[in-house]
């Protein structure tokens, strides 16, 4: 099933220079299958109209469609459509609870808000291997409110250290963020164990399933997390579309941080009422032909089986591990047996941006820098890193020639 | 090997990355004549440079620099230093200038090698776009020391 899925994605036919293309940087961007595309000229085609308003039949496609592209996320995390709020991309949903929670302790959002309310005294917990999406957004809210920002340290293996996860998540703890899957090492966190331990102290649990959702089944009701954050492109779907989801109680308690058209219910010229989730984070003319094309991803995804994504690329993984073992002066960051297709590594003597040059020369695509992880970086002793990631699309061809080539880089550098 | 990777990483580029002219530790206000520094980071790779330019008297001008990043980068910050110590503050100022514009000129320049001298070898560079602030990181913390020391020298 997988050779023939390849298939599906005409960019994968493209030549770099005189290689064949093998794209190993699906964690940054994943490729788009042929139907993922073809429903935008669908879409712009066919059903093209404003969602939400007007009484015309093309409207109501259109609003068919958009509304269609949650009960399909729904069907994929868990949950019902009206948990799943469609924002620019993960970025900004993790900032729309951060930035939520921030009003609320400011004082607005009335009554129901005020269980965010941060101040002083409170602490709000992340991890260091945190992507900067999952971590700014917290030192803002902590500077905003007073709060103490707390991290949970990861060890040599690229684990988290939950050594003292009881004193680091106390008492104090309104707010535990943290990522499913580390974005750099590709390791799986024990969500079951962080979930845990929030529930004992009441704090709020928010989720970045950037790294998971695409790869692996994920259910955010049997996780039982209060607010999850991904991203479409990630998952075979356009840019400019992430998805915020959330308990319905929280989420229609949540102060809105966008605000203007399509999200109120009553407006006089003093104030205004706003209306549950999901419109209510849903300001302004949404991006309803990519809502439509992620469908169609979220769809490709399901048919084919996270599950089955999930043990493919385990098996890439082990070609990459075991070939990048065999090569001189390659440290691989973290060993974690829980993990996805996600391989960072520093290549002795030579500066990851020069290595991720040569691959390139030799048709291989990965990414080289800090991956927004500058402090999962730094607790490695290194500035950047070269890192693989591998998709649904990926064969174990694609892993050999990024290892010949990988092979090459020190020799091609001068470095013994 | 491909001929755009030849042209990229030339061995004199290579060579500049490891054998480094100027990565020395600044001296700060220790400098005895008007100086300045500036550091440089390319966000997108953390790339990193504190570069120091001290002007002597005579019209000289010295710089010295520590960083860490790519060999382009360093091989740059090294070519910078050399030309430093081969011209006169006027002579870097047009230096400075031509490197600037062959870094633009998407492979359509060979680069002056009189004047340029090892940095001509970079002209292979400004045909990759993501690798041009890697070579001009030194140049912009140069011309940013560069202002600061001539400030001082003025007041």
């Amino acid at each position: 099933m997988f050779a023939r899925l390849r298939n599906d994605f005409p960019i994968l036919d493209t030549r770099v220079g005189e290689s064949p293309l093998s794209y190993l940087d699906s964690g940054a961007t994943s490729q788009k299958p042929q139907c993922v595309i073809d429903t935008f000229t669908e879409y712009y085609s066919q059903r093209n109209a404003a969602v939400h308003r007007g009484a015309h039949s093309l409207a109501v496609m259109a609003t068919d469609a958009f509304e269609a592209g949650r009960e399909a996320v729904a069907n994929l995390v868990g949950g019902t459509p009206e948990q799943v709020c469609w924002t620019k991309n993960a970025t900004e949903a993790l900032n729309v609870v951060a930035l939520g929670i921030d009003r609320a302790s400011h004082g607005f959002g009335g009554e129901s808000a005020q269980r965010f309310n941060l101040g002083s005294g409170d602490s709000i917990v992340v991890t260091e291997m945190e992507h900067h999406a999952n971590l700014v957004p917290w030192q803002q809210l902590a500077h905003s409110t007073g709060a103490t920002l707390r991290w949970i340290p990861v060890t040599d293996s690229g684990e988290l250290d939950l050594s003292d996860l009881d004193t680091i998540v106390d008492e104090t703890t309104k707010v535990f963020a943290f990522t499913h899957v580390s974005n750099v090492l590709g390791t799986i966190n024990p969500v079951d164990t962080l979930v845990a331990r929030a529930r004992e102290v009441g704090a709020l649990v928010v989720l970045d399933a950037c790294q998971s959702v695409p790869h692996m089944p994920v259910n955010f009701v049997d996780l039982d997390v209060d607010f999850a954050a991904f991203s479409a492109h990630k998952a075979l779907g356009p840019t400019g579309l992430g998805t915020l989801w959330g308990k319905s109680e929280l989420l229609n308690a949540l102060p809105p941080v966008l605000t203007g058209g399509s999200m109120i219910t009553t407006v006089t010229m003093e104030d205004s009422e706003f209306m549950d989730a999901p419109q209510r984070f849903e300001a302004g003319t949404q991006p309803v032909a990519e809502v439509a094309a992620f469908t169609t991803a979220v769809n490709y995804l399901a048919e084919v089986g996270l599950d089955k994504i999930f043990d493919h690329e385990r098996d890439l993984t082990r070609v990459l591990l075991d070939g990048i073992a065999e090569i001189p002066g390659i440290t691989v960051l973290g060993s974690a047996e829980d993990r996805i297709g996600t391989v960072a590594f520093d290549v002795d003597g030579v500066h990851a941006h020069d290595v991720g040059q040569y691959l390139d020369s030799q048709g291989v695509a990965v990414r080289v820098g800090h991956h927004c992880a500058q402090p999962l970086h730094r607790r490695f002793g290194v500035t950047a890193t070269t890192r693989a990631s591998t998709y649904l699309y990926n064969n174990t061809e694609d892993c050999e020639r990024f290892l010949t080539a990988l092979a090459e880089v020190r020799p091609f550098f001068g470095v013994q | 090997m491909s001929t755009q990777m030849q042209q990229l990483y030339q061995q004199v580029i290579l060579d500049h990355s490891r054998e480094r002219i100027g990565n020395a530790d600044l001296l700060g206000d220790m400098a005895a004549g008007p100086h300045g520094s500036s550091h440089q980071i390319n966000p997108t790779c953390g790339d990193e440079i504190e570069l120091e330019t001290e002007l002597g008297s005579d019209g000289s001008i010295v710089v010295r620099w520590t960083g860490d990043g790519c060999s382009i980068s360093m091989a740059s910050a090294s070519v910078l230093s050399e030309l430093a110590e081969e011209n006169t503050l006027e002579g870097m100022l047009d230096v400075e200038a031509k490197f600037h514009e062959l870094m633009h000129s998407r492979g359509t320049m060979a680069g002056d090698e009189e004047i340029l001298g090892d940095a001509a070898a970079f002209s292979g560079v400004s045909k990759f776009p993501a690798r041009i602030k890697c070579a001009l990181l030194s140049w912009v913390a140069f011309k940013d020391a560069l202002n600061q020391a001539q400030t001082s020298l003025k007041e």
